[in-house]
């Protein structure tokens, strides 16, 4: 069952990059897609980032009862943790039940009213049509969506710090700027990459090989959302375990 | 000209068409009719090229169908246009889009050239000045309509309807009808219409071919059917009351 699905996927990404028939219009349709993946998320990933980073600050200063450690630590291990992971995989989750469960829906309904058929009738590849922007669209949108998400934490946690009385806004920074290694960004921006491509393909494929009607697009959604967020997750395993 | 030779196509263990052989002419309307599950669909999606037959092939003109991959089948699409039975507009575009999109897509004409083309096909199904509106705010008769001029937006060579009455009150079945017999002669195109609405048959059907149980049962004009004595035709044509008083008339 895995390898019949697996294989379906790879044939409908073959479809996806074949040339398309009129570069102007998918350029339109790139743009249109990068408006809704990106601004469409924006205000959802700065909440929940922010929150994210400011509870991260005082979970961490909860764990750090050594008067040994400096408190500026918090702001290191809070600035490591959300540029390697927090950043990258949870704005990842949480656009996959956004974006993916759209892309999903969308997709799968033009299945089920025969408007995938128009498309091939007229002799478009619907697949690159559809899909192909969403693709570049959530390729290039989720790592800016991502160091958004980033930077709103390292926010996040500076507000989160100075109210609670975990950590002063000196000692915070002084901890942001200490011992940073650039490369922690590259690997989150890998993921972002990564992952904006498991975001748009995966419920692209669930939505577009739809069969039955209403009921079966809700359903694809869900299943796209369950996959896509298993595959976000394995990952993220890959690319830490190469990575670093 | 369409041709179609030993057609086979089976869905698992259910099979639905058995070596159709059929012949469509151009500047004719063709009807496939037929019983639910008979196979009329099937038929028309082989034809595209929305279902991979099986077994036979597929000709338009003298080109051979079903062998090509997608790449090689875009010049004969570009020449098709197709009605839906739902019509199947993209509900995200104005009724302008929809019919600019292959205009978009495949043509070289400049943008008032498109929209021109695009005023001329809406005016031409009775429907100018909606092209600002969205599918959802048409009636079923209107989407129809909308799917013919988005259909012959390309000049078609070959146009296909699927069940174009399927929904409409009997005056607007009738629009219909004479639509797309208008449009046949006017692009001189190949029409294949897939239908079980007698009243279409009698109206404009020029050669009709009954489907049953998934093979071809009989072929013929639509005045050769009040006279013919095939048994799983007279039970499928003259079912309606009204068809019945009509034989009993003839």
């Amino acid at each position: 069952m895995f390898f019949h699905y697996f294989g379906e996927y790879l044939l409908l990404l073959k479809s996806v990059f074949k040339k398309p028939e009129k570069w102007s219009i998918y350029k339109k349709e790139i743009i249109l897609e990068m408006q809704a993946i990106g601004v469409g998320s924006l205000s959802l990933i700065v909440i929940i980032s922010t929150f994210i980073g400011a509870v991260m600050t005082m979970q961490i200063a909860f764990q750090l009862v050594s008067d040994l450690i400096p408190t500026s630590v918090i702001g290191q291990i809070n600035r490591d943790s959300n540029i390697l992971e927090l950043g990258p995989t949870i704005s990842a989750l949480v656009l996959m039940g956004k974006v993916g469960s759209s892309i999903s829906s969308q997709i799968g309904s033009m299945r089920v009213t025969e408007q995938i058929d128009a498309l091939e009738i007229m002799g478009i590849n619907a697949a690159g049509y559809l899909i192909l922007p969403k693709v570049i669209a959530g390729v290039i949108m989720v790592p800016v969506l991502v160091i958004v998400a980033i930077f709103c934490a390292i926010v996040g946690g500076l507000i989160g710090g100075a109210l609670s009385g975990a950590v002063s806004p000196g000692d915070y920074i002084m901890g942001i700027r200490d011992g940073f290694n650039g490369f922690t960004v590259w690997v989150a921006m890998v993921k972002a990459f990564m992952f904006g491509f498991i975001i748009t393909t995966v419920p692209a494929h669930k939505g577009f090989h739809v069969r039955g009607g209403a009921l079966e697009v809700g359903q694809a959604g869900t299943k796209a959302v369950v996959i896509g967020c298993i595959s976000i997750l394995a990952m993220d395993y890959i690319i830490t375990a190469l990575m670093l | 000209m369409i041709k179609v030779e030993n057609i086979s196509k089976s869905f698992g263990k259910n099979e639905v068409l058995k070596g159709i052989d059929a012949k469509f002419d151009a500047g004719k309307v063709s009807m496939i009719i037929g019983g639910s599950g008979s196979g009329k669909s099937t038929l028309l999606k082989c034809i595209v090229g929305l279902h991979e037959p099986d077994e036979g092939e597929v000709f338009f003109d003298k080109q051979e169908f079903t062998s090509l991959d997608f790449e090689q089948r875009v010049p004969i699409r570009k020449e098709i246009g197709m009605l839906f039975q739902n019509s199947a507009l993209f509900d995200s575009m104005t009724v302008e889009q929809n019919i600019l999109f292959a205009l978009d897509m495949f043509s070289d004409m400049g943008k008032s050239e498109k929209i021109d083309r695009a005023n001329y096909c809406l005016k031409r199904v009775n429907l100018a000045g909606t092209n600002e509106l969205y599918p959802s705010e048409l009636s079923g008769g209107m989407k129809k309509r909308v799917g013919i001029a988005r259909a012959i937006c390309m000049s078609p060579k070959y146009l296909f309807c699927d069940e174009p009455n399927s929904g409409l009150d009997p005056a607007t079945a009738i629009l219909i009808d004479e639509l797309i017999q208008d449009l046949t002669e006017e692009y001189q195109c190949t029409t294949i219409v897939v239908t079980h609405d007698m009243n279409s048959v009698m109206g404009v059907g020029d050669y009709v071919m009954f489907l049953y149980k998934g093979k071809k049962y009989w072929e013929g004009s639509n005045q050769d059917i009040l006279r013919s004595e095939a048994e799983a035709l007279n039970d499928f044509v003259f079912a309606s009351p009204l068809m019945n008083a009509a034989k009993k008339v003839l």
